[in-house]
């Protein structure tokens, strides 16, 4: 085996000299998330080079892909291409080749919409010869690839089918909000227990119908299959050559999951599949949402991705950043008011200065801010060169870059504040207001990011002005002729567009905002919980693996009354139907069907058929004892196929006796009289056989004397069959 | 020097990204780098040993910010600036030995004031292998701005003095010279288990019990040692939570042959009263003779020290760190990922923030050093033999010079 060798070894990538035939290990970053969660700051910027604790995403991503031991990175560039390479250039990713072990080339289009888009035109450049890393701009990770890869080679070599291996991660979403802590729906995941192929694929689980349909098919060819809910997609993949193809002849795959996953796994003509590979103790996630931002930012300074935590991880451009006790991380140059109170895991950037009896806590501070005196700052994203006047209160928020709050603005939970807004004095921002000072699209595609920066920078050099006065927190009308001094002398107003809160509709803004979601509505969802929690199965969809065993009789001893009256009414009614004329074949797998659906066993059916055969000759016969028995003799005749075929064995036949006892004493009274003689008649019938006529006298004989009323009314037929047994002995003999 | 800067930074990223980590593996890159960047300098016509040297500062300077916790690394960066300047004092000697001989013979200390500029020469060299001899914190401290005063002067003179030819025979010397001493710092790192292990038969005895904690190379070798010797002891290792590199150790010391008991790290002051004396490795030693190990060594060193056990620690002279731990938890620690410790699937939905307040109520700390100070280190075994902690500053200023502590590149005038 000649790739034994680590490829994620970054010492001797270079002189690799036993596999001269392997090409160099090559990723694609998409550095554009086609969507449009992070609007309105993505109009003005790439999401790939926002800050993530003052450090771009794309950081990240690369100098993992640089640690696992990639050598050639293409940056895949769309909306605001020109910023992202002059990022790459900046930050000494791409242009001095010798210096780094990775080549990092930016590909640009204007075309592509989707991901999608984005791989069929790196198929066109024919840049990609091998097994490849694809990865999102925005993903943070510290694993390792060796393990991945080499089981990805391995299982090319006995399969060029398994074309894709994708890393997932073990997470337990939240019960209440069927979220994952990233804020993305929880997905199930179909995967096969021993070859790890994911089976199926759903990303957009019904939260609330709590159901998730799979093909029958999977089920038949594969003898165990694992469904998860608590795994964590964590959008690294491992990709042979032909997914770019594939890509290629399926021009309508957009979209890498609900496209491309899901269609290959429907797809059985070609038969690809697609892996997966679950990490452990290293760390992998993607920033999808400000959800996911601030849970990732949250790990990253509690040191989960380690060694990309602020104090190790140090660019060219960044300055030297040293932890404190309490996960509290300071740049060298910060000035701090000996009053200034820093709470546990904040980040405080270069050149800030922190004014009096300022209150930080769990917030992320960029570098050159200005904070005055009196400001309380809880779990905020504050990024570069924001000015922050005395008395100010932000709380949750995210406040872009040459922000200026002036003294006593309010920034209320979940705020999303882009590049350069200018709140007044005393202004109160509403929570989960968007702060643009770009005005919002009015047509826009529902699912991909359109924005092309034309001019150099991306940002508009004439931005449209307007001021909205906002007064107690309510966002008022715009009106468009004010201009800057405005908003300076008036005593509120925030400049920029307030942007319509919910833009998408049927998502509400709580869920994937920075902010915790509030109290109020934990509880609605846990009083809608307890509400139809009456049923245990959407429990148990949420703590447990289901490991279902298909081919083994997999028998459930303990069968709760309370199902067991369920399947007895619907047997009950399919009977009914079956009188209207189904014929009986038919009957015997619909309720073969149901049997399997309430996992009963084989006697129980025999007693719900029973009951349904002898209720349909009791409604038949209305009046008089008379016509009863002649109904019932009727209806046993008729049934008696369908019956036999339930009544294989002793037990089950035991099964129908007693369930004959417990009609008469209980729900049918009208056959009590009728009971020793309807008994010999399904004797006669072959419906029940001597052996459990007899073995069920038996068992009464100990029983109470209320328990043996129609054992003794029939005392003279029983009695019969034991002379009519001896009988036979006598004559064997 | 544009050759070299490629391997500089490839090494830099190297321990950025914790490529490269443990003292040993540390220090002899470091050194092998150093010596290719010598090799690589051009010599410039005049003043040659301190723009030898400044080259070395700037490059020593990128590699310790690329990792502070290992201070390996500034430790040998350290070690060569002081190569290059005691070479360059002893070729410089050699030169003017031939012109006068009275006054290399004068070994007066007073007379280095003299105004005379050969004089000065000599003596600062005779002084500078004085101090070598016999430092004391007296001549350490008062005479970082006389020697460097004079290292400039001298150097001057020996240019002005030297003629052209045996100019360029002296520079190729003293690069050569350095490259050599660099060389014999490399083997003197290679070799230094050897000489660590040498010593074992005469610290471990018939029959005793040694603790452990972790895995140390150094420990495994000089454990390895004494077994080689024919003594038999017992070797209870602490597994060293959470890297648990104790089983590792325990699985070598029972393939050798040694008796092993492997006990947890929180059972060690329940099995400390047996143990005849504890040996453990080091992550580096301070000037103080406090030293930087792995965490949980402290606990131990508490441990010994109430039950009067020795406690020894073995590190090779590389690991001597001429710095003081002023304040261990911020400069001389690392804190590591939490995933050592727990699961992160396990306890994801403890990080949930959205159902929280936003404050993160679950904070996992994994620190990878401990500091123990030098008052409960009974004995330091290293390369050179055996030392107790008072005399660490010595041994230090045997290694370095007193102006080498801060290695930032001086502003060339």
């Amino acid at each position: 085996m000649s790739q034994k060798k680590s490829r994620g070894g970054a010492a001797g990538a270079g002189d690799d000299a036993e596999d001269l035939s392997r090409s160099p290990l090559q990723a694609v970053l998409l550095a554009d998330s086609f969507t449009l969660k992070f609007r309105p700051i993505t109009l003005e910027r790439p999401k790939v080079l926002l800050p993530l604790v003052n450090v771009p995403m794309i950081d990240y991503t690369l100098s993992w892909l640089e640690t696992a031991g990639v050598e050639e990175v293409f940056v895949f560039c769309c909306a605001h291409a020109q910023q992202v390479k002059e990022h790459l250039e900046d930050a000494g990713w791409t242009g001095q080749p010798a210096a780094r072990e990775m080549a990092v080339t930016a590909v640009e289009s204007h075309d592509a919409i989707s991901a999608g888009d984005a791989l069929r035109v790196m198929y066109g450049r024919g840049v990609i010869h091998g097994d490849f890393i694809l990865i999102s701009g925005d993903t943070v990770s510290n694993m390792s690839l060796k393990d991945a890869l080499q089981e990805h080679k391995d299982r090319r070599k006995k399969d060029p089918l398994a074309v894709m291996t994708m890393i997932i991660k073990h997470s337990k979403p939240s019960i209440l909000t069927h979220q994952t802590r990233l804020g993305n729906d929880e997905i199930v995941m179909a995967i096969a227990p021993e070859t790890k192929e994911l089976l199926y694929y759903e990303d957009r689980a019904d939260g609330s119908h709590l159901c998730v349909t799979i093909d029958k098919d999977i089920l038949a060819s594969n003898p165990t299959l694992q469904l998860h809910n608590n795994m964590e997609d964590c959008y690294i993949d491992i990709c042979s050559p032909e997914v770019l193809s594939l890509f290629t002849d399926n021009f309508d795959y957009q979209h890498l999951r609900r496209h491309f996953v899901k269609g290959l796994l429907v797809d059985d003509i070609m038969g690809y599949k697609i892996y997966t590979h679950e990490i452990c103790s290293s760390y992998a996630a993607r920033i999808d949402n400000f959800r996911s931002y601030d849970a990732v930012s949250k790990d990253i300074i509690q040191r989960w991705t380690y060694p990309m935590v602020p104090d190790v991880l140090s660019f060219g451009n960044c300055h030297e950043v040293k932890l404190h006790r309490q996960g509290i991380y300071k740049a060298s140059d910060v000035t701090l008011s000996h009053s200034a109170q820093i709470g546990a895991n904040s980040v405080i950037g270069n050149a800030t200065s922190i004014g009096e009896h300022c209150k930080i806590s769990n917030s992320v501070i960029g570098a050159g801010c200005c904070i005055g005196k009196n400001v309380i700052i809880h779990g905020s994203y504050i990024w570069d060169n924001v000015i922050i006047e005395d008395g100010c209160k932000v709380s949750n928020s995210l406040v872009g870059d040459d922000v200026h709050l002036r003294a006593g603005a309010i920034v209320e939970p979940g705020c999303i504040l882009s590049f350069k807004i200018k709140v007044g004095k005393n202004v109160v921002v509403p929570a989960y207001s968007k702060v643009s000072l770009l005005e919002k699209p009015s047509n826009e595609d529902s699912d991909e990011e359109l924005e092309y920066a034309d001019t150099n920078s991306g940002v508009t050099d004439s931005p449209p002005f307007s001021s909205m006065r906002s007064n107690a927190g309510r966002p008022a009308v715009p009106s468009k002729d004010d201009d800057l001094g405005a908003s300076e002398t008036g005593t509120s107003g925030v400049l920029g567009y307030i942007w319509a809160s919910s833009d998408t509709g049927t998502q509400e803004d709580w869920r994937q905002s920075i902010a915790p979601i509030p109290k109020e509505k934990l509880q609605e969802m846990q009083h809608a919980v307890s509400v139809d929690d009456d049923n245990g199965s959407e429990e148990d969809l949420n703590n447990r693996q289901y490991e279902q065993d298909h081919d083994g009789d997999s028998e459930i001893s303990v069968v709760e009354d309370d199902d067991y009256t369920k399947f007895e009414k619907e047997v009950e009614e399919t009977f009914q139907r079956a009188l209207d004329g189904i014929h009986e074949d038919n009957l015997i797998l619909e309720i073969n069907a149901l049997r399997l659906s309430y996992s009963l066993q084989h006697a129980d059916c025999a007693g719900a058929v029973f009951y349904s055969v002898m209720r349909s000759a009791s409604v038949a016969a209305q009046s008089t004892n008379d016509n009863l028995l002649k109904t019932t003799a009727d209806a046993l005749a008729k049934w008696k196929d369908l019956l036999r075929n339930y009544t294989k064995t002793v037990d089950e036949e035991m099964e129908i006796l007693l369930k004959f006892e417990e009609m008469c004493q209980e729900t049918t009274k009208e056959f009590c009289s009728l009971f020793s003689k309807i008994l010999p008649y399904l004797y006669d019938k072959d419906v029940v056989s001597e052996d459990a006529i007899l073995r069920w006298a038996e068992e009464k004989e100990n029983a109470d004397e209320a328990d043996k009323v129609f054992v003794k009314q029939s005392d003279a037929f029983i009695q019969w069959l034991k002379e009519a047994e001896e009988e036979d002995d006598d004559e064997e003999e | 020097m544009p050759d070299v800067q490629p391997l500089v930074s490839e090494f830099v990223l190297k321990l950025k990204r914790r490529k490269v980590e443990g003292s040993h593996a540390v220090a002899r890159q470091t050194a092998e780098l150093l010596r290719s960047v010598v090799s690589q300098h051009r010599m410039g016509s005049t003043n040659q040993a301190a723009a030898l040297a400044d080259a070395i500062r700037s490059v020593g300077e990128q590699l310790i910010s690329a990792n502070p916790i290992e201070l390996a690394v500034g430790n040998i960066v350290r070690r060569v600036l002081h190569i290059i300047k005691e070479e360059d004092i002893s070729s410089t000697a050699v030169g003017i030995e031939g012109l006068s001989v009275t006054v290399d013979s004068d070994d007066e200390y007073d007379s280095g004031n003299d105004d005379h500029p050969t004089l000065s020469a000599a003596v600062l060299a005779s002084h500078a292998r004085n101090a070598l001899r016999a430092p004391s914190l007296q001549t350490l401290l008062d005479d970082i701005p006389v020697s460097t005063a004079l290292s400039r002067s001298a150097s001057s003179t020996g240019d002005s003095d030297g003629k052209t030819g045996d100019k360029s025979l002296k520079t190729r010397k003293l690069k050569h010279d350095v490259i050599a001493a660099i060389g014999d710092l490399i083997e003197e790192i290679d070799t230094c288990y050897d000489q660590i292990s040498e010593q074992a038969v005469e610290l471990i005895h018939q029959n005793e019990v040694i603790l452990t904690l972790g895995r140390s190379r150094t420990v495994k070798e000089f454990l390895y040692a004494a077994k080689e010797k024919k003594r038999s002891f017992r070797v209870f290792v602490a597994e060293g939570s959470p890297r648990y590199q104790g089983h590792v150790l325990a699985k070598e010391l029972v393939e050798k042959g040694v008796q092993t008991t492997v006990i947890t790290d929180s059972a060690i002051f329940a099995m400390i009263s047996r143990v005849n004396m504890v040996i453990v490795g080091a992550h580096a030693i301070m000037a103080n003779g406090g030293v930087i190990a792995p965490v949980g060594m402290n606990m131990v060193a508490l441990a010994a020290q109430k039950h009067a056990v020795p406690f020894v620690v073995v590190a090779g002279s590389h690991k001597l760190c001429p710095l003081y731990p002023h304040n261990p938890e911020v400069l001389l620690n690392e804190l590591k990922s939490p995933s050592d410790l727990l699961d992160f699937g396990e306890f994801s939905n403890c990080m949930n923030f959205s159902t929280q307040d936003g404050t993160p109520l679950l904070n996992v700390v994994n620190p990878t050093f401990d500091y123990v100070p030098p008052k409960l280190v009974s004995l330091f075994v290293t390369d050179t033999g055996g030392h107790s902690p008072s005399y660490m500053y010595r041994l230090i200023s045997e290694y370095y010079s007193a102006d080498d502590l801060v290695v930032q590149r001086k502003s060339t005038s």
